[in-house]
């Protein structure tokens, strides 16, 4: 039914059991913290109102779209539910939907859940919503849209980042095959993400102003999730092209700090056969020709954004 | 659409199906865990599992074969794992080049690749058996008394009953965008892929307003038959000795499956 060319629905099996417990603790903790502040701001009116969300970010997903030669994209709304419920409701709304995917359709396994949550979730929460929060204020209809835009294509990449680390530390793919294969198909994925969160955004604000509007977001997030969202962002932004083009470089400084490792069944060693074709060649280079395309990717978003809100007017 | 479109139900009279919802529960959650914990390459627990797995499908009376016909749906992304037979431990057996990378296939990657396979076809599997035995408002309650927070059962609970009415509402949404899209021939049907995107995009937000327009009126047609807050239930559910008694006999049966994996 869900058709997307790389899911990012882990199954049971392909985390180790340190990996799924740990990413359980953290989910567990910020569905903790999402119920405790839904509870203390909303009504028992919202109840239903969560519960149809879910249903909704479970049905929209079906909306696909014809990309090329017989595939499809789609939808997942992560960023979506943030901006317009706020983040901790979009914590729940989407822990609910993934929940349900893996329970119901076993699209996703069940101890691997904490994982899928925290990678579909909540980390498109603070990023959709962070990064939408640094210009909620602004009358600038085109800067917000852009912003929402942005927010949903890091989103994306980022739980495509996080998915693919997973799979390293869990010692079930190397680090030079996984992390430069989700990020590369997840970086065009969420450019679709973005156009359909920024069309729908337009559509709800031209027809229900009321529900979109900079004292909402105000009131459903402090300033400090700007900033949650914007270091994040921004840390992703400066470690996907290091990671995707000299994995080699970044799997020597996982070593050398030794982290995680020692718990992992499988050591890892560097074999020297292992080479790619590094672009650059220090660090730097990496990193400023990975901050210049990203730069790009933004000003396509502006321009996008921009365009889209040109046309409503 | 019918209403029991999404529904993995499979009534029937048996054993299992007679269970408490709690007790099916813990078990799938054990024996995916216990998937988990096995070491790699530990054929024979992987094999008692297996057994078990089937006993639980016979005892169900679905038939022995029933969630192997089910089984291979995660299997796509499982492939994702086929890039551990690269795992760089152990012995490479051989190697080769592609797309500028050098790589080589290795004794342990590829123990480790079906080991993980293995495990995630079980662990699926019961998962398919569990929503096959169990009405999923019984999953629900039984997740309550295991302690998940009832706002999030309950979220859940609305997603389930109005899942089956908002997908109706995409198919209609569709439909309309089938029936506005005629093509001629020599004529490509549509616009850019930017357009299409968009178009899918409107349809998502009119999804979102219609959606959050129905919650208002489910909400007033629940406070009017005395909603206050709060699910009731008219299942009481109540561990009973049998209840018991299949539980510590899973649970042991579990054990064995871990201890053969860890005595070498």
């Amino acid at each position: 039914m869900h058709f997307s060319p790389i899911s990012m629905h882990i199954p049971d099996g392909l985390l180790n059991l340190l990996v799924s417990l740990l990413f359980w603790a953290l989910t567990a903790a910020a569905v903790a913290v999402a119920i405790s502040k839904t509870n203390r701001s909303l009504g028992e009116r919202q109840i239903p109102l969560m519960g149809v969300m879910a249903a909704f970010i479970f049905a929209a997903q079906m909306l696909n779209f014809p990309v090329a030669g017989g595939t499809s994209g789609h939808f997942l709304g992560g960023a979506l539910a943030a901006i317009v419920l706020g983040p901790w409701a979009a914590m729940l709304v989407m822990t609910a939907v993934i929940g349900v995917q893996a329970l119901l359709f076993q699209d996703g396994g069940l101890l691997v859940m904490g994982a899928n949550i925290f990678n579909m979730g909540i980390l498109t929460a603070i990023i959709g919503f962070g990064v939408y929060r640094v210009v909620s204020a602004s009358a600038n209809r085109g800067l917000r849209l852009a912003a929402a835009a942005i927010g949903a294509w890091l989103a994306t990449v980022g739980a495509a980042l996080l998915t693919a680390l997973q799979l390293w530390l869990s010692g079930t793919s190397p680090f030079q095959l996984v992390v430069p294969a989700m990020l590369s198909v997840h970086v065009l994925i969420g450019l679709g993400e973005a156009v359909i969160t920024v069309a729908a955004l337009a559509f709800i604000e031209r027809t229900r102003p009321d529900l979109l509007n900079a004292e909402k977001s105000a009131q459903q997030g402090s300033l400090a999730w700007a900033w949650a969202g914007g270091l994040l962002s921004l840390a992703l932004v400066l470690f996907s092209p290091l990671a995707s083009s000299s994995p080699d470089g970044l799997e020597r400084v996982a070593e050398n700090f030794n982290f995680l490792s020692r718990g992992l069944s499988s050591p890892y060693k560097i074999l020297p056969d292992y080479t790619l074709p590094v672009l650059g060649e220090t660090p730097l280079s990496t990193i400023l020709a990975g901050a210049i395309g990203v730069i790009i990717v933004f000003a396509l978003m502006l321009l996008i954004g921009r365009s889209l809100s040109m046309k409503d007017k | 659409m019918h209403a029991d479109a999404f529904d993995r139900y499979h009534p029937a009279e048996s054993p299992v199906h007679h269970l408490d919802p709690r007790v099916k529960v813990v078990t799938v959650v054990l024996f995916i865990l216990g998937n988990a914990l096995l070491p790699d390459a530990s054929w024979l627990a992987f094999g008692l599992a297996w057994l078990l797995l089937l006993a639980a499908n016979d005892q169900s009376r679905l038939g022995l074969w029933f969630t192997w016909r089910r089984s291979f749906l995660a299997l796509p992304f499982a492939l994702t794992a086929v890039s551990a037979i690269f795992l760089p431990a152990g012995q490479p057996v051989f190697s080769f080049s592609a797309l500028g990378l050098q790589l080589s296939v290795t004794d342990l990657g590829l123990l480790r690749f079906f080991s993980i396979v293995l495990r995630s076809w079980l662990s699926v599997q019961m998962a398919v058996l569990l929503v096959a035995v169990t009405p999923f408002p019984d999953i629900l309650h039984a997740l309550e008394h295991l302690r998940v927070p009832r706002l999030l059962t309950t979220i859940i609970a609305f997603l389930y009953r109005y899942l089956f009415v908002l997908t109706d509402e995409v198919f209609r949404l569709l439909r309309a965008r089938e029936a506005r899209s005629a093509g001629t021939q020599g004529h490509k049907s549509g616009g850019t892929l930017l357009w299409r995107a968009q178009v899918a995009g409107n349809m998502a937000g009119q999804m979102f307003v219609r959606s959050y327009e129905r919650s208002d009126r489910i909400y007033n047609a629940m406070v009017a038959r005395g909603y206050a807050g709060q699910m009731r239930t008219l299942h009481p559910h109540k561990m009973r000795v049998s209840d018991w008694r299949w539980q510590t006999l899973v649970l042991a049966a579990l054990l064995l499956i871990q201890i053969t994996g860890w005595i070498r």
